[in-house]
């Protein structure tokens, strides 16, 4: 299926100013084709945890964003430097941000549990020297 | 209890949204952590917060939160009060410590977003 909406946001490492305005920009554009609601909150908050997560642990990256008449997919793709422990990574709580994420309010472990919670369905690929690649999907209506 | 009511209780200033105060407030949520709030925070809730940092508009944009509250008399910068105008949102700053102000608003009736925790599941699990 064709998607309606196809677009790729790239993500700085440690651009802690600009992160969340892939976020803030694909929130735009969804409300724009009429999706509210539930969903719409679950992806924003799925896509600035991802996008967060990207500027905060990745070596950089990209969010890209594909909108189907029946669904929205968030795909996040780093460059680096991997996971070493995806199911320790997955726990509540568990971090390694550094003390400037942590001081913006960040870090807390609550990212990869909380988009695997927002999203319906969750996919996590990682391996340690090439990167992390994470696919969401949302149903719509 | 409405915004404008917790401008009362909280002898708050109102830095925006002068003309929304008559919104209803349901629940209220205070953290610094914005990964918490993100986790568990809906749209009707209230942020008390004394981070004034611009990820804390970024994450109440991605919520649909309709009220900021700075304790400490914590007043944001300009530009971040700009972007939070720009979403409508109130934000006011009250003199009151976070753990004063959030005294001072459940003594008046307000209460806590409900957060389903894991351990809530085991225990019925294991009941």
């Amino acid at each position: 299926m064709e998607a309606l909406i196809h677009e790729v946001y790239p993500v700085a490492s440690a651009d802690y100013t600009s992160a969340g305005h892939a976020s803030a920009d694909i929130k735009k554009k969804l409300k724009m084709l009429g999706v509210g609601g539930d969903v719409l909150r679950r992806v924003a908050v799925a896509s600035y945890e991802v996008e967060l997560n990207l500027v905060i642990h990745s070596q950089g990256g990209h969010l890209d964003l594909n909108v189907f008449p029946d669904r929205v997919e968030l795909v996040s793709e780093d460059v680096g430097p991997g996971i070493p422990d995806l199911s320790l990574a997955m726990r509540e709580g568990w971090s390694t941000a550094n003390e400037e994420a942590r001081s913006l309010g960040f870090g807390a472990g609550m990212g990869l549990p909380n988009m695997k919670r927002n999203a319906d369905e969750f996919d996590i690929q990682s391996e340690v020297g090439k990167g992390t690649v994470i696919r969401m999907g949302f149903r719509l209506a | 209890m409405t915004i404008g009511d917790m401008v009362d209780i909280l002898k708050a200033r109102v830095l925006l949204g002068e003309d929304k105060l008559d919104t209803p407030v349901y629940t209220a949520c205070c953290s610094d952590l914005m990964s918490d709030v993100l986790a568990f925070v809906d749209e009707k809730t209230v942020l008390i917060t004394g981070l004034t940092n611009p990820h804390v508009i970024r994450t109440s944009e991605m919520l649909d939160l309709k009220c900021l509250v700075f304790a400490r008399g914590k007043v944001p910068s300009d530009d971040i009060l700009e972007s939070a105008e720009e979403q409508g949102l109130v934000v006011i700053t009250t003199k009151a410590t976070a753990f004063s102000a959030c005294g001072m608003l459940y003594e008046k009736g307000l209460r806590g977003v409900p957060v389903p925790l894991e351990w809530d599941k085991e225990g019925k699990e294991g009941a």
